[in-house]
């Protein structure tokens, strides 16, 4: 009774797999079958014009990767405190509205990826409800969707310097100079991050959720006879029976966070001055659009490795943190 | 008293907290339900108040120019199929995984597992070659057929049939009934709850799919509606100030989603977000 499902996850997940590894190493242009005979193996070409040969190619997945990076980074350690924070605040026994306050918070996370995009064009927009709201606090609120400039790099002309250092400027990696690495979030960047967090964090409270109510009364009571205050209570006793639970969390996020791709799509297709750029979305441009697809199957096998590295680099942290992390997950 | 009064303040401070992650979380749904009975210069100039200066239904005629009625309905056509199919055929291979005995079950449970691994995204460009291959890029069974199997609800399934009893398929074995009788007769009926949760996150999960969707066709007639809003939002369609316009389409299109999610609210909201339960 397995076998439909064994047919089905070949012929759509296995072979498609193989599929797409031949022709990351081959020179199809999109017409015909990728194994017809004029299709030839062009090596390990693709790989090397994204990874090593200086150009387009490889500049573009350097700033892809580094604002994918600096998502990743926002988004997940904050995604994951507000879902423990709020998921500890709506656990509480005595708190009345404990229904409405979950619904409110998990609402955006049922809703498509492109009613959000929508929602978001809208708030963050240049007439949006973010900005009348920062012009009501008497400041100016940016273009976001138009403007560019990176945060830190915001951050360092705050702090006097607004030229590259020599050395920053003239090396750097992947094709892109230091500096650039450096840059931070672009302001358009932010506005996605805050679409990730607010989506996502209400999924991730479902998840602690039950790991919370799964802790033993006794276990909290004990604590507060022995004289621990909340402080206390909550590193000694919440916090590491929820490992489990935030070792799931942090894959998921993880997982996710690196194959943004619906909201660039949706919202910047890049955009601007390509600070929104993610290897997902590269990858999808660079087959479906320019029709490159040795190039974009290599792009996504790329992106497939970084988030092997990811999560076994997060699982060996956490390991050593604690014995009994994820082994539940 | 002077405790009692600090546990009060800390009360009400949490409470407050609550209500602004509140207005945070759904204040957007309000502003945009409003904005989409707006006209497009009171949309611009009133961006905070979600309630019109004067109520206008352009959005939604204009909507209907655009092939709304078309996307929605090839939307319900995925979601039906897939729905049905991963019902089907995940409950068959979780059963098979969780029970029957033959060689190799581990491996092939090892293999779901890997492939739930495998990120999505990655899959695209794959997925368009086999489609392509297969002769079926472009028409309703390439936008149905890769979806209406997923290795996830696999493991669901599987999990479910692990925590039920085997006593009473066993007597029913002892009745004389075959596997498959006994499969849709006796142990279908009894996963519900399982078949339940299957259901809400497959109609769910079809019905904003928008990535998968848009690698299966080209043509515009096959669009759904996450990818016609899609379209109509990345500018093909439409300008940049037409915000009740695009709003509309992204309210409407939430509604099914909504309805489905208030009704069966207990089991979603049971807790383990469905997908990754424990």
């Amino acid at each position: 009774m397995t076998a439909p499902v064994i047919v089905l996850l070949l012929v759509f997940l296995v072979a498609p797999i193989v599929m797409a590894a031949w022709v990351s190493l081959s020179n199809w242009n999109g017409i015909g079958s990728p194994f017809a005979s004029d299709v030839s193996s062009v090596g390990l070409k693709n790989y090397q014009a994204l990874l090593t040969d200086p150009g387009l190619p490889q500049q573009q997945l350097g700033e892809s990767l580094r604002n994918n990076l600096y998502y990743v980074i926002f988004v997940v350690p904050v995604q994951t405190a507000l879902a423990l924070g709020l998921a500890l605040a709506v656990s509480r026994k005595r708190l009345s509205g404990r229904g409405f306050f979950r619904t409110a918070y998990y609402f955006p996370s049922i809703t498509s990826s492109v009613a959000v995009s929508v929602i978001f064009l809208y708030i963050f927009g240049s007439t949006g409800v973010v900005n009348a709201i920062i012009s009501s606090l008497g400041a100016h609120g940016p273009n976001w969707f138009d403007d560019p400039s990176g945060v830190l790099q915001l951050l360092y002309s705050g702090l006097g310097v607004t030229q590259a250092p020599a050395a920053l400027a003239n090396h750097g990696f992947l094709g892109l100079p230091w500096w650039q690495w450096l840059a931070g979030p672009s302001v358009a960047m932010i506005a996605l991050i805050v679409l990730a967090i607010w989506t996502t964090s209400g999924t991730f409270m479902l998840i602690f959720l039950p790991a919370i109510y799964a802790i033993p009364a006794e276990l909290e009571e004990a604590a507060i006879m022995d004289g621990a205050n909340t402080w206390q209570r909550f590193w000694r006793v919440t916090f590491p029976m929820l490992k489990p639970a935030l070792f799931l969390v942090l894959t998921l996020g993880l997982i996710g966070t690196w194959q943004v791709f619906d909201q660039v799509y949706l919202i910047s297709q890049g955009n601007p001055a390509g600070t929104t750029l993610t290897p997902a979305y590269l990858s999808y441009l660079t087959s479906f659009g320019n029709q490159q697809w040795g190039q974009g199957a290599a792009i996504a096998f790329i992106l497939f490795a970084i988030i092997v590295v990811f999560t076994v680099l997060q699982r060996l942290v956490l390991k050593d943190r604690g014995a009994t992390a994820g082994d539940r997950a | 008293m002077n405790r009692r009064m600090r546990k009060l303040a800390k009360r009400a401070l949490l409470y407050l907290v609550l209500a602004i992650f509140a207005v945070i979380y759904i204040y957007p749904f309000l502003l945009s339900i409003g904005t989409a009975f707006k006209t497009d210069p009171d949309a611009m100039a009133q961006p905070l108040n979600p309630i019109p200066s004067h109520w206008v239904l352009t959005a939604f005629s204009e909507l209907e120019q655009q092939d709304f009625l078309r996307w929605l309905a090839n939307s319900m056509i995925v979601a039906v199929f897939v729905t049905a199919g991963r019902l089907l055929f995940d409950s068959m291979a979780g059963y098979a995984l969780a029970r029957l005995r033959f060689r190799g079950r581990g491996a092939v449970f090892s293999a779901i597992i890997a492939v739930m691994a495998v990120p999505s995204v990655v899959l695209l460009i794959p997925k368009f070659l086999v489609l392509k291959q297969l002769d079926i890029y472009n028409s309703y069974p390439g936008l149905i057929i890769p979806l209406m199997t997923d290795a996830a609800g696999v493991f669901i399934m599987r999990q479910f049939f692990l925590s039920v009893h085997p006593s009473i398929e066993e007597a029913a074995k002892i009745d004389g009934a075959g596997v498959f009788r006994i499969y849709w007769s006796v142990v279908l009926p009894m996963a519900r709850p399982a078949l339940m949760t299957l259901t809400i996150l497959s109609f769910q999960g079809s019905w904003n799919d928008f990535s998968d969707i848009l690698v299966a066709h080209q043509s515009p007639s096959l669009d759904t509606l996450t990818t016609g809003v899609g379209r109509l939002v990345s500018g093909q369609l439409g300008a940049a100030t037409q915000y009740p316009l695009e709003l509309a389409a992204a309210m409407a299109m939430t509604i099914p989603v909504a309805i489905v999610f208030f009704v069966f609210q207990k089991y979603i909201m049971r807790g383990g977000g469905g997908a990754v339960k424990e």
